[in-house]
């Protein structure tokens, strides 16, 4: 816990009797202990608060800002933010949708040249199209159902795609045309449940999965070596993120056990664990900047978790949002969150405001995977709809 | 979570108001119109941005600040009516007018409420006819065979309903309901007389009661089976995705023996003597980041020339080319911001390994290069690795010496010794601070740096076109995946779109 300057008083407030750390306040020339609630509650009725003005704990002019006491003042992004402006009308519209997927579409990786995607879905195709002109380029169909993780090698040479055969494969991509792409698949994942996520590292030869048997692992594509498993979660691991940080050694994972977890990849260790999510959490991305991440859950939450203040500092829910969050991502100045949900939108987060910017609708069944790509001018949504669609 | 929202929409005092309505000639009570729905969503959802939340009682919920921009009341509406639609297609709301489409509209079309013994999270008590309640085997549902075995209560009560409709209706049945019809009266062939009695009993008291309530009746367990039963083609709404949380034992126990219980012990040392930053501190560090990158951002600034996606138009990505010999104005100031920014860019790094060479250190950069290639490489090449980094940086007399401390040196040697991944990182790090520390401030202050800055360009910006209907010609490009180190590429990249797309199996 960080040093606090005040000396504070706990003790029963004089407004609502609560048990809490206690503020001296001045009401009408008295001298009254009130608990930081009821001053806040207080200020605004007295209008010296704008209305939704957040604050923790700076509720007297000119007295310093010092850490929140408890758990339930999490909203300090706000109060800094409020010198930040507010963003204008926001407008979105899909531009391209990519139809072809025969189910459910699970999982979209984008490549690095910002136009092509791959794309998995329910019935086992694993498509890599030139989302740019909608043309398909690629397709694979696996032995299993539910292919519910898919990444693009860095070179965009290869695709890595797994889920309910417990396996992560990679396919080298040809255009040869009497090749068959499934002739050249390496198997290298090997996990004891359905694989849920996977990513490559900065290279083609490392694949980072995560799976339902609770632990991710970190292996070698050309001989599908184990290099490293990482153990910790209590349940079900569901998704995971790559730090972009210049050391490049760490990644977060999400999982059913509520639990994120920021691991250290060449101990193997768990460095930072979050759980504040009331249920499982879908999706994990980190900050562009690599100081924090967000997570979507099924609560219909979104969170912002700092690591170095190793705490939440933001939620992004609202009362009108009661499907969970299954996808989240970042745009590339981290200003704004977007988020794919069950109820078939995606809404748009301002990060450092922790309001919404926009709903978008246009996905007749839920939204599955929504990725921004690599130079940010545009996100792409999967869907249960068996479309994806690319807005901007 | 559904169904708190519907608690408090049913709350006496705050909730929808429900009067008698009228459909056609009929009046059926406690009903409310479509449009009322949409309201009483939009207020609910106006309540909720005030901050305060009477329901939860804590602070988390809903709060937005000032800065939420003003929604028009077409968008709340949108949503109120996105949202109100979900709660219909999940069963909870049902039409009385047009009993067959799961749908709401925001006129005078009026809904009621569906009885909690129908809601979608009931579950249902088994009957001697069934064994025990089916869930649906996750990800085997292929949509031919409804109904799992053995038979649950609810396909009973589905052979119920739909023994009821043919009577009724005296045969005629929707498609797809004759085709499950059939279908149960093959499988409960044994109790088809104890259903069909049952059929005409319910149909026989139903007589009897009034006509609204027949009417509320029917709607009730139509819309209930249209939601439990979807018509093929619809969506379901009771899908889910593979069962989580399932099977233990294929789960990877973590035994809690000497050795968990010894990490769980260094974890929580460490973690209690990391050193935090303040909130403050990192949310400031948000702000900075947004204020640096927020021109950059296409989503928030726009790009120029124009965004491909808006106008088919590709030249922003031809001009952000990794390589590519003008670079962008937005570029080289990126370039700025920080170290990782220069080094990550192909183009950046080239311009610095330039200015290096001009300092005489470029072998730092080499270095760095050659240990980023050993930490993501292929396992089976380490060893041959770390030996061609040791022959070129770092024995004594080498080409390419790199400047590492002694006691750095010390360790790598040693380590040299059993190699393995990252056997090099204490060095690479050495050596990478060492440019960031040194090297680039003196990049950023350098003629170099400072003649890439002017002579950088601002794309103009795409004069919008003047008929705007005549769509660009969408070109493919090159695929990744062609260029192949043996330059295969050459002879390939021209039209790769009308390659033969393969469909594999495997």
């Amino acid at each position: 816990m960080d040093q606090t300057f005040l000396a504070i008083v706990f003790g029963p407030c004089d407004k609502c009797s609560k048990e809490k750390p206690l503020r001296p306040v001045s009401v009408k020339s008295e001298q009254r202990s009130y608990c930081s609630l009821c001053v806040e509650m207080g200020l605004k009725l007295h209008g010296l608060i704008p209305p939704g003005a957040l604050l923790i704990n700076r509720y007297l002019p000119g007295q310093s800002f010092d850490e929140g006491l408890s758990n339930h003042q999490l909203f300090a992004v706000h109060q800094v933010a409020e010198r930040v402006e507010a963003l204008g009308q926001f407008v979105m519209k899909t531009r391209r949708t990519l139809k072809g997927h025969g189910n459910k579409v699970l999982c979209m990786d984008w490549c690095k040249d910002k136009r092509r995607i791959v794309s998995s879905s329910q019935d086992g195709k694993v498509i890599v199209w030139d989302s740019f002109t909608t043309n398909k380029e690629h397709a694979v169909t696996m032995p299993c159902t539910w292919v519910m993780a898919c990444a693009y090698a860095p070179s965009g040479c290869a695709i890595a795609c797994g889920g309910l055969d417990n396996k992560c494969s990679v396919y080298p991509l040809t255009f040869e045309k009497n090749e068959n792409m499934a002739a050249k698949k390496k198997s290298v994942a090997m996990h004891t449940n359905y694989l849920s996520a996977c990513s490559f590292t900065n290279s083609d030869m490392q694949i980072l999965t995560a799976s339902g048997d609770g632990t991710c692992a970190l292996w070698d594509v050309e001989s599908g070596q184990l290099l490293q498993s990482f153990h910790g979660h209590g349940a079900d691991v569901l998704c995971l993120d790559l730090a972009p940080s210049e050391t490049g050694n760490t990644f977060v994972s999400g999982g059913c056990d509520k639990k994120a977890m920021v691991w250290d990849m060449r101990s193997g260790q768990c460095v930072q664990s979050f759980e504040t999510h009331d249920s499982d959490i879908n999706s994990v991305r980190y900050y562009p900047s690599g100081d924090a991440f967000a997570s979507g859950s099924d609560d219909a939450t979104c969170r912002l978790y700092d690591l170095r203040a190793d705490r939440e500092v933001a939620i992004y829910s609202k009362e009108s949002i009661i499907f969970g969050a299954s996808s989240v991502d970042f745009s590339l100045s981290g200003r704004l969150l977007f988020a794919g949900y069950n109820d078939y939108t995606i809404n748009v987060w301002d990060v450092l405001k922790g309001s919404r910017v926009s709903i978008l609708f246009g996905h007749e069944n839920r939204v599955s995977t929504l990725r921004v790509s690599p130079d940010g001018t545009a996100f792409c949504s999967g869907s249960w709809d068996h479309t994806l669609r690319v807005s901007a | 979570q559904m169904e708190r929202m519907i608690v408090s929409m049913q709350d006496p005092d705050m909730g929808i108001k429900m009067r008698n309505q009228r459909l056609l000639i009929t009046v059926i009570p406690h009903a409310m119109t479509g449009n009322d729905i949409v309201e009483w969503l939009i207020q609910k959802y106006g309540i909720s941005e005030e901050g305060e939340c009477p329901v939860t009682g804590s602070w988390h919920q809903g709060v937005t600040g000032a800065a939420e921009p003003p929604r028009s009341p077409q968008s709340l509406s949108a949503e109120s009516l996105h949202l109100g639609n979900l709660i219909v297609k999940h069963g909870y709301i049902y039409p009385l007018k047009d009993p067959r489409s799961l749908v709401l509209r925001a006129d005078e079309s009026p809904y009621r409420f569906q009885t909690p013994y129908f809601w979608t999270s009931t579950k249902w008590p088994a009957t001697e006819l069934d064994y025990g309640r089916c869930r649906r085997a996750a990800g085997t549902n292929t949509g031919t065979d409804p109904f799992p075995a053995p038979l649950s209560a609810t396909a009973s009560l589905a052979a119920i309903y739909l023994a009821k409709k043919n009577i009724r209706k005296q045969g005629d049945l929707i498609e797809h309901e004759k085709d499950n019809y059939n279908l149960l009266h093959k499988r409960i062939n044994h109790t088809w007389d104890f259903v069909v009695m049952q059929a005409r009993e319910q149909l026989r008291a139903a007589k009897q009661r009034r006509r609204g309530d027949r009417i509320v009746i029917d709607c009730q367990e139509q819309a209930y089976w249209l939601v439990n039963r979807p018509p093929p083609g619809a969506p379901n709404v009771l899908e889910q995705g593979p069962e989580r949380r399932n099977c233990h034992t294929t789960r990877v126990q973590l035994t809690k023996n000497m050795d968990y219980y010894k990490r769980e012990i260094e974890y929580c040392r460490k973690a209690m003597a990391r050193t935090r930053v303040k909130s403050s501190i990192c949310l400031e560090g948000y702000i900075k980041f947004n204020e640096q990158y927020v021109p950059h951002d296409p989503i928030m600034s726009g790009c120029l020339p124009s965004n491909p996606w808006i106008t088919d138009d590709t030249t922003y990505w031809a001009m952000n080319a990794p390589t590519v010999t003008n670079p962008t104005k937005l570029r080289v100031e990126r370039w700025g911001f920080n170290f990782s920014e220069l080094i990550n860019d192909p183009l950046g790094r080239a311009q610095l390994l330039e200015f290096l060479k001009k300092e005489f250190s470029a072998e730092n950069l080499s270095f760095w290069e050659a240990c980023e290639e050993l930490r993501y490489g292929e396992q089976s090449r380490i060893a041959e690795i770390v030996d061609s980094i040791y022959q070129q940086f770092l024995a004594p007399g080498a080409t390419r010496w790199v400047n590492i401390d002694s006691k750095t040196m010390e360790r790598t040697l040693e380590g040299i010794k059993t190699p393995h991944r990252y056997v090099m990182d204490d060095a690479q790090m050495h050596i990478y601070m060492l440019m960031k520390k040194d090297s680039y401030p003196r990049f950023l202050k350098s003629d170099l740096y400072k003649n890439l800055l002017a002579e950088a360009i601002i794309p103009p910006e795409t004069k919008k076109r003047v008929f705007p209907f005549m769509r660009k010609q969408r070109h493919s490009s090159p695929s990744p995946a062609l260029l192949l180190p043996a330059g295969d590429a050459e002879e390939r990249s021209r039209s790769p779109s009308t390659a033969p797309v393969p469909e594999e199996e495997s």
